[in-house]
């Protein structure tokens, strides 16, 4: 018995030792290697919404073409997961940046975590309310008497603010359905109009056979209502800083600064080499559906070019849009402080990638045909 | 053999009743034969894709352009989060262990410890996850160590309650003759207790080893790590609409997770089992 004890013991100090030996990988692989001569290379950690997926294909791009690396700088990209709130992550230290929808990250930041918008990379929003030709919505007063999903959690007020400008009034006129993050009760007739990301669920249903014709669906079989047409459209993807790091840390400012640099040349180098920086993603998330990705890169494209004020910067139309929406939907309590956002390291950006030939407008970007195979692949 | 057998048994019955109650339901309409009363699952291929998809997704590329096919990145994935797993495993079971000893020199300890013990477990691991993650990344922690510790959180708890059962077994006769031989409490620990704690010990590390697997899982879904069992079944859960057989071919690899590491233990047990009749007869002293 004793010598088996042991034996056990034994085993599972063996087990724990490699699996400790496991979880430690990540080897310094910082080199100052690139086109930049550098000093010092600045360990920088970027936290994600969500998994990895062409949303996120810029930052990417960054890392494996060296565009980090040409500033001077060693990037983590750390996914996010089922209950991972990015602007939490930076709030709490635990990472140096963070992407996070600005109407998510004010609520936040109204709560007291401290952060700042140090780059708006997505100039419109993504969000869509889906539905079939034969449903007659084509804006959102047609959505009175029907049965409308949405996620919740913050995803719908666009949505409600956006009917509101026709006149119609969430739950008397229209029933709102919680929807699940996907098309599935809108192509099951379970609802007449669904809640999608243009480069997410709308292509889903895309992906998905129609039963009657034994076709994937297409675009001409669905209506779409935009909120960035109606004008309720809240500003999304972000990059966020952590404000009193940003107020006195000198070294944390020249960061910043080469890091919304960085990020930029990767989106654009995404615009302008698309199946590159798709395959980029692939490598990265590698269950992702490859049609689906591509569609993705091409739609988040669009949300980002063209950039007239230069990519990065703040629309402050958009902004005060955005607030506008959230204070009268009863998101926010008041309007954000000045501290909310800065254009100052967005602009900076801007600057030293001009310096390196860099177009940050993208004004000649034109949306591409993607052809989307079933269930994305 | 037979051992074989009955496993491949159960495996075949349970396809025979899935695609059984496939087929009764696509005759029915999703109903129960000649009633009214629809059936608790719709047995659409969405909702429940026939078991012959499920094994030709594992058979197909994970990503199209790729030559790796989904059962070999599932294997990749179940080694990944069984290391995560062993750890939580081997931690809780060391914790556990402790605790079951700590609240056996002192009744006192007992009676303050156990509460938290039970109350610790009621703390959804959901919340949990989050914490030790985020509490992990501001200090030194790797992810991977931070899913462990979620293991741990799940692990360390049948093993202490068990633990303590089995070493508070002895019958007072057997601990009142070893005193009287002057037997010190670490002499009985390790002759009397710690041998009679065996049928209760291994039944708790079984289901200690199955919610270690539990354990990492979540935490990989709740903290998005990359590499493991986890992450994958998020990532098909995400495209369940449009790919229902990956997000089944994800679970099967988890429940043959779960079964591998409860074997392991079980053949720790047998081979333990196959010393004690030998130690209690004359080793030692």
């Amino acid at each position: 018995m004793m010598r088996n004890i042991r034996w056990l013991i034994a085993a599972l100090a063996a087990f724990a030792l490699v699996a400790a030996a496991c979880g430690s990988d990540d080897a310094e692989t910082a080199s100052a290697g690139g086109d930049a001569d550098c000093e010092t290379v600045d360990e920088v950690t970027l936290q994600l919404q969500w998994v990895a997926q062409s949303q996120f294909a810029g930052y990417y791009a960054a890392v494996d073409e060296g565009f980090y690396e040409g500033f001077c700088l060693d990037v983590e990209i750390i996914e996010g997961g089922v209950d991972i709130v990015p602007q939490q992550q930076l709030g709490s230290g635990a990472v140096d940046y963070a992407i996070a929808w600005v109407p998510k990250a004010l609520v936040s930041r109204e709560e007291g975590i401290d952060i700042v918008n140090v780059a708006q990379v997505f100039q419109r929003s993504g969000t869509l309310q889906v539905s079939f030709a034969d449903a007659g919505i084509t804006g959102p007063a047609d959505l009175a008497g029907k049965k409308v999903g949405s996620w919740g959690f913050g995803n719908e007020f666009e949505l409600l603010a956006g009917s509101r400008t026709s006149g119609v009034e969430p739950g008397d006129d229209y029933e709102i359905v919680q929807q699940n993050f996907d098309m599935l009760a809108l192509i099951n007739g379970e609802i007449d109009a669904a809640q999608a990301m243009i480069y997410n669920e709308y292509a889903q249903v895309l992906e998905t056979e129609n039963e009657e014709t034994g076709e994937l669906y297409q675009p001409e079989d669905l209506n779409i209502i935009d909120w960035n047409d109606v004008g309720t459209a809240m500003l999304q993807d972000a990059i966020w800083a952590d404000s009193p790091r940003l107020a006195d840390d000198e070294a944390y400012q020249d960061q910043t600064t080469r890091f919304v640099a960085a990020s930029l040349q990767g989106w654009a180098w995404c615009r302008d080499n698309a199946q590159g920086c798709v395959d980029v993603v692939l490598n990265n998330g590698t269950t992702l559906g490859s049609s689906h990705q591509a569609w993705q890169l091409n739609e988040v494209n669009g949300l980002i070019w063209p950039s007239p004020g230069g990519a990065g910067v703040m629309d402050t139309d958009l902004w005060d849009q955005t607030v506008e929406v959230a204070t009268s939907e009863e998101v926010l309590s008041a309007a954000p402080d000045d501290g909310s956002f800065t254009t100052e390291y967005a602009e900076a950006a801007i600057e030293l990638l001009a310096e390196r030939d860099v177009d940050v407008n993208g004004e000649s970007w034109e949306r591409v045909e993607v052809e989307l195979l079933p269930g994305g692949e | 053999m037979r051992r074989a057998l009955s496993v491949l048994g159960g495996i075949g019955t349970l396809i025979v009743l899935w695609e059984g109650y496939k087929a009764v339901g696509g005759l029915t309409g999703d109903q129960w034969p000649a009633t009214p009363w629809g059936l608790p699952v719709p047995t659409d291929d969405l909702t429940m894709p026939h078991v012959i998809d499920i094994m030709r997704t594992l058979g197909r590329p994970v990503q199209r352009g790729r030559d790796e096919i989904l059962a070999v990145f599932l294997f990749k994935a179940a080694l990944s989060t069984f290391w995560k797993a062993a750890l939580g495993f081997a931690l809780g079971t060391v914790i556990g262990w402790s605790l079951a000893v700590l609240m056996l020199r002192s009744r006192l300890v007992e009676r303050g410890l156990l509460p938290w013990i039970n109350i610790s477990q009621t703390v959804p691991l959901i919340a949990l996850a989050p914490i030790v993650v985020t509490w992990g990344r501001t200090t030194f922690l790797s992810d991977s160590l931070s899913v462990a510790l979620i293991a741990t959180y799940l692990t360390f708890f049948p093993v202490a309650v068990n633990a303590l059962r089995g070493l508070q077994s002895p019958r007072p006769a057997d601990l009142e003759l070893l005193r009287s031989y002057a037997a010190t409490e670490r002499e009985i620990l390790m002759k009397l207790r710690l041998p009679a704690s065996r049928p209760y010990l291994f039944p708790a590390l079984k289901l200690a080893a199955t919610l270690s697997v539990v354990g990492a899982i979540v935490g990989e879904i709740s903290a998005g790590v990359r590499g493991g069992l986890g992450r994958a079944i998020l990532e098909f859960a995400s495209r369940y609409s449009t790919a229902p057989a990956r997000l089944y071919a994800g679970v099967v690899g988890a429940a043959l997770l779960g079964l591998a590491v409860f074997g392991l233990v079980s053949l720790v047990e047998r081979s333990a089992g196959r010393g004690a009749g030998r130690s209690l007869a004359g080793e030692g002293t």
